[in-house]
């Protein structure tokens, strides 16, 4: 089956993220495809490279990086949910005059189409929230 | 747009939050505006708490209330993207103690089962 994965919220504060997280990684173990993740809300905050937590649990920020490389994964932060929230880009964060960028690695800014194309492209949108 | 010419889906928006308070609300009606040039076939829904989004007369400038932009027009606008499927659940609206002439946009009311039956026939069902 293909899949579409939406992310509402935010890494450690809220169950969401490990949740798509374990989804995704037992899809994909399965033999499923997944389309593309999309990461709304706070959702967006699962995409910056300057989380440092605690050693001696898990890291949410990196584990996605790692499974996005591991099965070339499409994850999508959207672009103005991540605005509101100080996510940047290279190119955003010159377009919109910040001194800095925040993107981890393995995901990109686009917009709210690319979650609209999901669903449309998959066979079943599965979303986590809270 | 999509990749596959006149592919046409069942979409549900699923509201369950009250307007102000969480970004929920507004955030998805972001989505739904956006979802819009897509022409699917698109049906919002309003249950618990999230019937509040429609009610008229809604207070938030700073003299007033909570100095928030009133996005509520916002819902009248729907129309004018061919978004016009809006089902608000009967039970959370009487919880509330809110009728049909409370709210500012034409809706169904739906009970339960009828719920059920719609959120049945969706191929996707995006809740905040």
């Amino acid at each position: 089956m293909k899949f579409a994965i939406l992310v509402n919220e935010g890494p450690y504060q809220h169950q969401a993220s490990d949740s798509a997280y374990q989804f995704a990684r037992a899809a994909l173990k399965k033999g499923h495809e997944i389309f593309r993740i999309f990461f709304y809300h706070d959702g967006v905050n699962n995409g910056t490279r300057l989380t440092v937590p605690p050693q001696d649990d898990r890291n949410i920020v990196n584990r996605w990086s790692e499974l996005a490389k591991e099965y070339s994964l499409d994850l999508v932060v959207c672009i103005a949910a991540a605005q509101r929230r100080g996510l940047l880009d290279e190119n955003e964060a010159k377009r919109q005059g910040k001194d800095a960028n925040n993107i981890a690695e393995g995901f990109r800014i686009s917009g709210l189409g690319q979650l609209i194309e999901a669903g449309i492209q998959s066979e079943r949108l599965v979303v986590f929230g809270d | 747009m999509p990749e596959e010419e006149g592919v046409i889906k069942k979409f549900l928006y699923l509201n369950r939050k009250a307007p102000y308070g969480s970004i929920y609300a507004l955030e998805s009606l972001e989505v739904v505006l956006i979802g819009a040039a897509f022409e699917q076939d698109v049906s919002l829904a309003f249950i618990d708490d999230g019937v509040y989004q429609l009610k008229k007369n809604q207070q938030t400038s700073v003299s007033s209330g909570i100095g928030v932009k009133d996005f509520s027009k916002t819902y009248r606008a729907l129309e004018g993207y061919d978004v016009e499927k809006l089902y608000v659940d009967k039970k959370s609206m009487e919880e509330r103690g809110l009728i049909e002439d409370d709210l500012l946009v034409p809706v169904e009311i739906f009970d339960e089962a009828q719920m059920a039956e719609l959120m049945e026939q969706q191929d996707v069902i995006l809740s905040f």
